[in-house]
């Protein structure tokens, strides 16, 4: 991939900062997350909670419904690889999708190596749940990066443990003195000028989201008080009662996540929130696929 | 001179950036009293224009904005600011301030892949650096509309009286100030 495709790449998910990416399973539920105002639409076949239920192995999606929800919206569509499967990678690429999310939420394919990024001209998202993972998926070619979170629990916590770690490791590395950087990307096993640019810049070199547990406007405005520059709701907004009600509620919140006075009247008469799951009480922890 | 950013979604922190380093006064639009704040000009920045214009609406922003407009508030559209600013857009039904005559393209270059960085002149400014990320163009202007970029055949930079729009993004390229000058110095000013 030439630097320039890079830089495009990572100019597209400044495009998307402060938007909700939803995830969808249908044409019309990409309508409903449009008109509700996301800015992407994840296309998958199944959302987290109901992969989380079915168990067994979870895949890439029919091209045939993703080509069913590019055709129904005009907002950047998404689509799911599996951890280390870069021909699925290469599939969503011929099928022109706009982003790539090389996602724990499916079965990985490889327990060693991910995708190298850097082969595809399509931009990708990675998971994280600390400063390492990021930086190591950023080395390997990542244009954005996302805490993995829990996903499919509807419980907040493991991205808001996920935001806070990756937030901490930045603040870390920008009160080093410049001569202990290189250890630094020692420990975390990176690239020493990633490092660095941490070092200078006191932030990721690309745009970071959160993701995984994700359920009501509070929650989306935490993770964006806490410092993501926008958010993924995965299952929580088509498990829950009302699904339009809720999705708009959340595109709003994330706008004026610092304003308690709006979040309150966001938060009121939603529905039925979906049915969590708490992340300590669940067999397969999906955040720790692929570190 | 105070320049109101509307940061409902996208890329508004790149060009209060930018118009920081000019010192200019900004500051951000996120609800109705925002937008009721004395400015002297606006923009409209890139990002998704479905999402953005659904907001403007929602937080009950928008009257009060396109009122601005046609009074003649000095504003500065990139990406999908232009596609809100337009008279009409050719593939898509939805329409927003509805203010300045031109035919706009929306994803005109098709998806991601078709994203790409080009350098062209605007009005009197040669060599200007230009990205185009899932970018519009403008199919055809009315008159009164001043043409200022064209790439590939494809207007990508216009003007009209108080509107100024591109397709593509000055405020991702930090250190470039020129087009937000132009802005400032031909519209605001004048």
């Amino acid at each position: 991939m030439s630097e320039n495709r890079y830089e495009l790449n990572k100019n597209l998910a400044q495009m998307l900062k402060g938007g909700v990416i939803m995830d969808v399973t249908t044409p019309e539920q990409a309508k409903i997350a449009e008109a509700a105002g996301a800015c992407a639409v994840m296309a998958l076949e199944r959302i987290p909670a109901d992969i989380r239920a079915a168990g067994g192995v979870s895949r890439m999606s029919d091209p045939k419904m993703i080509k069913g929800i590019q055709k129904a919206v005009s907002i950047p569509v998404m689509a799911k690889a599996r951890i280390g499967h870069f021909v699925e990678a290469q599939i969503l690429e011929a099928l022109e999708i706009d982003y790539i999310d090389e996602s724990e939420v499916l079965s990985p394919a490889d327990n060693t190596y991910h995708i190298d990024k850097t082969k595809f001209k399509a931009p990708f998202v990675c998971g994280a749940r600390n400063l390492g993972e990021a930086l190591r998926r950023i080395a390997e070619g990542a244009s954005m990066i996302r805490t993995k979170g829990e996903a499919g629990t509807g419980d907040v916590v493991q991205a808001v443990t996920h935001m806070r770690a990756i937030q901490s490791g930045i603040r870390e590395i920008a009160s080093l003195r410049e001569d202990e950087l290189y250890n630094k990307a020692k420990e975390l096993a990176v690239p020493l000028h990633l490092v660095e640019y941490v070092h200078e810049h006191k932030k990721l070199p690309v745009v970071n989201f959160s993701a995984g547990g994700v359920a009501t406007p509070a929650d989306a405005a935490l993770m964006m008080q806490l410092g993501a520059e926008g958010v993924f709701v995965g299952s929580g907004i088509f498990k829950s009662g009302n699904p339009e009600k809720r999705a708009k509620a959340i595109v709003q919140a994330v706008t004026n996540y610092n304003n308690p006075k709006v979040l309150a009247e966001l938060s009121e008469d939603l529905g039925e929130a979906m049915v969590g799951i708490n992340a300590d009480e669940i067999e397969i922890l999906l955040a720790e696929r692929g570190v | 001179m105070t320049i109101a950013v509307l940061a409902l979604q996208g890329a508004f922190a790149e060009h209060e950036k930018i118009l920081n380093a000019l010192k200019i006064d900004t500051f951000q639009i996120r609800t109705k009293a925002d937008a009721e704040r004395e400015f002297d000009g606006l923009i409209l920045p890139g990002g998704e224009s479905t999402t953005i214009g659904k907001l403007l609406k929602d937080l009950e922003i928008f009257d009060v904005l396109k009122r601005k407009i046609e009074n003649g508030l000095p504003v500065f559209g990139t990406c999908a600011g232009l596609i809100l600013l337009a008279k009409d857009v050719v593939n898509d039904n939805r329409k927003y301030f509805d203010v300045m005559d031109i035919k706009a393209h929306r994803n005109a270059y098709g998806r991601q892949l078709g994203s790409f960085e080009a350098i062209s002149t605007f009005g009197n400014i040669d060599n200007v650096p230009m990205v185009f990320i899932r970018a519009p163009f403008i199919e055809s202007a009315g008159e009164g509309v001043e043409i200022l970029s064209v790439v590939e055949n494809r207007i990508v930079a216009a003007r009209q009286k108080n509107i100024l729009v591109t397709a593509f993004h000055p405020e991702l390229l930090p250190d470039y100030t020129a087009i937000h000058q132009y802005f400032i110095d031909n519209i605001i000013k004048k």
